[in-house]
């Protein structure tokens, strides 16, 4: 906080915490790479829960007319398999990796506001336990992630309530971190590390806190409409009353397509680090990348209604959302070539990272290709609520954005652990995963086209749609396998002793890696002054006259660490009160179900939270 | 950038120069724009919908709301005179206006809480049987415009509080500058929904 160093010596309403080691320290940390962590874990914990709902749909469709769930079952489960995966796993992941990296790649200490990256990640997590607190308080959301109404607003059980106040909370929790996010990009950058010097991870970074600032409000606004309809029968899409549902979707797409771009372009971010590494070749087109991104990220906001398409807007507004749709193909292409001419000519290395990179390309190519058939009006109206729209999701999104977060954690393990995931192993994982995934949602295009119905609970033998089915199943499982085989190497590389025999081992490009790993909790002991892109590298290497690489000596152009100046550097203390009033919300959630009683405790419990770190002194006494 | 550094204060060092409070304030209201803005698209789409009464203009008085947008606005000029007075460092005064600007608020507030009793007694809900679109949009959006106004006034008085008490940086000037961003943010957004709701006529509903 800027105004934080001239606050005059006082006492807070309780003593500031103190322990950055022990067990209560994660409760209490401000640090952004130890929140970085706590999103990672707890969004791989929901990754796998949303893996689970997604081996019980599989295990559902294996066979035709099925019984091992029921319809009403199986509603619950593919949507909250839809809303884990995306707004618990891919999205806190995501911020998992912005949390940790953005201020180690432009050389800061923390993000500009540490309390309220705490705030974010609690408001996260409770909002996540939240919603999964659905199961046992009469039945999960079972309305499919976008939820439309009057479905959504008349259905009997409770699930959609819990849905409208957990994306709620979770929405306010992304805003706080989007907000805290760009403000530390635009505002936090290390002397000479100008806009155009910052790694494609950190732009890639900022578009998506500017798409999380610009379109989670209107969702927000979005989903009150719903809870008020759903709680006081207010009348937002009751058509009776003259409401209209399709306003539902206007303001949920509007959200939704935006944040289709904000599942990707982390992944993006993260492959654009990973392909110059292991091509030993800075990225090609540096510009053109980040001016895509930036691009995808306007008209991102133009494109909503090719969700839409079969709902009647009539062939003016479907022709006109064809076109922008198809025109948002144009920079996201300019990527792909891009990451082709990095790797062209390159010194390739396929290392796990790289092998993630490359497959997280080649299956969004895939998943690209099928979405523009969606731009086609009349292909789409055959397409929309079939499998052959699932297939397409999920090779974007699967095969895009989650292959490139594993991509990154296989990248970035060295750095955050001080340990090497076992690289056979990653390749293991790597191989099998593919193939399980092509596995699993190559067929879906068939069966798509075939007929089959998204979100249906069975089907009969007689449709001819079982042996795509059994195939896709099969795939799932070896999906989970996949996963299984990187937790066990996870584990078993965590029960080693940390150390690096190489502090540098991919011999990357970027800041980051001029840290100790893990890094202080300082992260430099200098800030860095940047000279150009690709800072590390260049203060690696130099060229010589025939433009062949020759290794600059170590500690030739670095700054020697000097480590008698560690007391000199002051660090906010850790605190309790982002926790404090993260947890007043998801009680207010509660009241608004149950009692005002409650609502009324976790305003109080809020304001306490808020108060209390308003109050705060910036170090502890 | 480098350039800024020399005439910055060590702790107020940024990359643009701004503080990071300042940038993020400005990020957050861009977001709030969106939030009214969906807020009010909605308002705006059903207007003139609803299928039963009381309609607008069975209940609106027009007067007595253009009172209380008076009181509202003119909240703006006691924010300015208090922010005035705060980088002047008179901060007894600075309370003063604070305090003032806060009781606006809150006259405003109120006036807001006795308009919609008084809708609620003419028959006009926000939902269940018997409610209207007009009642569900307009309860929302002055609604939601209301508790931005009550969050308002618990951060003006938490500012008094804490520069009374002492708690404050010594440069008190900039979290009213602050709080007065917010504030002259929900002011605004009152001047687009009292036109909007308020001012600009109704469409005749279906029957009357």
């Amino acid at each position: 906080m800027a105004t934080a160093a001239s606050v005059p010596a006082h006492r807070g309403i309780i003593r500031r915490p103190t322990a950055t080691t022990g067990w209560l320290s994660w409760f209490t940390t401000i640090d952004h790479k130890k929140i970085g962590i706590l999103y990672g874990v707890s969004a791989f914990a929901f990754f796998l829960v949303g893996g689970a709902e997604a081996l019980l749909i599989r295990a559902q469709l294996a066979k035709p007319d099925n019984t091992l769930l029921n319809a009403d079952q199986y509603n619950q489960i593919f949507t909250m398999h839809g809303l884990t995966m995306i707004f618990l796993f891919v999205m806190p992941m995501s911020a998992a990796f912005f949390n940790y990296f953005i201020p180690l790649m432009i050389g800061a200490r923390d993000v500009a506001f540490p309390r309220l990256n705490a705030f974010s990640y609690w408001l996260f997590l409770f909002g996540g336990l939240f919603l999964y607190s659905s199961w046992f308080l009469g039945g999960a959301p079972n309305g499919g992630w976008f939820g439309y109404p009057p479905n959504s607003t008349t259905d009997p059980s409770i699930g959609m309530t819990f849905y409208a106040i957990g994306l709620i909370l979770t929405g306010i929790a992304s805003s706080a971190g989007a907000i805290n996010l760009a403000v530390t990009v635009i505002n936090m950058r290390a002397p000479g590390m100008t806009f155009f010097r910052m790694p494609v991870f950190v732009w890639m970074g900022l578009v998506v806190q500017f798409l999380l600032a610009f379109s989670l409000p209107i969702v927000t606004v979005a989903l009150f409409e719903m809870l008020f309809d759903r709680r006081w029968q207010t009348n937002f899409f009751e058509p009776a009353a003259g409401g209209k549902p399709l306003l539902w979707q206007n303001l949920f797409w509007l959200f939704a397509h935006p944040e289709v771009y904000i599942l990707i372009l982390p992944a993006f971010g993260i492959i654009s680090e990973i392909l110059p590494v292991f091509s030993r070749k800075p990225l090609f087109g540096y510009q053109f990348v980040v001016f895509s991104g930036i691009a995808i990220g306007f008209i991102g906001f133009g494109v909503w209604a090719h969700h839409m398409f079969a709902v009647g807007l009539g062939p003016v507004a479907n022709t006109a959302f064809g076109i922008t749709t198809a025109i948002i193909a144009v920079p996201t292409g300019i990527k792909i070539f891009n990451w082709m001419g990095t790797m062209y000519g390159g010194d390739l290395h396929f290392d796990t990272p790289m092998l993630m990179a490359v497959g997280a390309v080649s299956m969004f190519v895939i998943g690209g290709l099928s979405g523009v058939t969606h731009a086609v009006v009349p292909s789409d109206y055959q397409q929309t609520d079939t499998y052959y729209v699932v297939a397409h999701f999920h090779y974007v999104l699967f095969g895009g954005a989650v292959f490139g977060l594993f991509g990154g954690i296989y990248y970035w393990w060295p750095k955050v652990f001080a340990r090497m995931l076992n690289e056979f192993w990653g390749k293991v994982q790597f191989w099998i995963m593919l193939i399980g995934f092509n596995l699993t949602f190559g067929p879906m295009h068939i069966l798509g086209l075939g007929g089959m119905i998204r979100r249906e609970y069975t089907y009969p033998a007689s449709l001819g749609l079982t042996f795509w089915n059994q195939v896709a199943t099969v795939g799932a499982f070896l999906i989970a396998l996949s996963v299984l085989i990187f937790i066990v190497n996870a584990i078993v590389t965590q029960l080693r002793k940390p150390g690096l025999e190489n502090e540098d081992p991919w011999d990357a490009r970027t800041l980051e890696w001029t840290t100790s790993s893990p890094p202080p909790v300082y992260n430099f002991e200098e800030i860095p002054v940047v000279h150009a892109l690709d800072e590390f590298w260049h203060r690696k290497y130099a060229e010589d006259k025939e433009g062949r690489l020759i290794r600059v000596p170590a500690g030739a152009s670095d700054d020697a660490p000097d480590t008698h100046r560690e007391h000199a550097i002051h660090l906010p203390s850790p605190s309790f009160w982002p926790l404090v009033a993260a947890l007043g919300l998801p009680v207010i959630g509660y009241g608004v179900l149950y009692s005002w009683w409650l609502v009324g405790a976790g305003a109080l419990l809020a304001i306490v939270g808020f108060m209390g770190w308003a109050m705060e002194p910036p170090v502890a006494d | 950038m480098a350039d800024t550094t020399t005439h910055a204060a060590p702790a107020e060092h940024t990359s643009t120069g701004l503080p990071s409070t300042k940038l993020a304030m400005w990020i957050f209201l861009a977001s709030e724009c969106l939030l009214f803005g969906a807020l009010i698209t909605t308002y705006v789409l059903y207007r003139g919908s609803s299928t039963t009464p009381p309609y607008q203009h069975e209940v609106f008085d027009i007067a007595y709301t253009s009172v209380s947008s008076f009181v509202l606005l003119a909240s703006s000029l006691t924010m300015v005179l208090s922010l005035v007075a705060a980088e002047k460092r008179d901060f007894a005064r600075m309370r003063l206006w604070l305090v003032a600007t806060a009781l606006l608020g809150m006259t405003f507030v109120g006036g807001q809480v006795y308009e919609f009793t008084s809708f609620y007694h003419e028959g006009l809900k926000i939902g269940g049987p018997g409610s209207n679109l007009f009642g569900t949009t307009f309860y929302t959006l002055t609604g939601f415009h209301g508790v931005h106004v009550t969050v308002g006034i618990l951060m003006l008085l938490s500012l008094v509080g804490m520069s009374w008490a002492g708690r404050l940086p010594d440069d008190q000037a900039f979290p009213v500058e602050m709080v007065g961003l917010y504030w002259h943010f929900v002011d605004i957004v009152w001047i687009v929904i009292f036109t909007v709701v308020y001012l600009i006529p109704q469409p005749k509903p279906p029957g009357t």
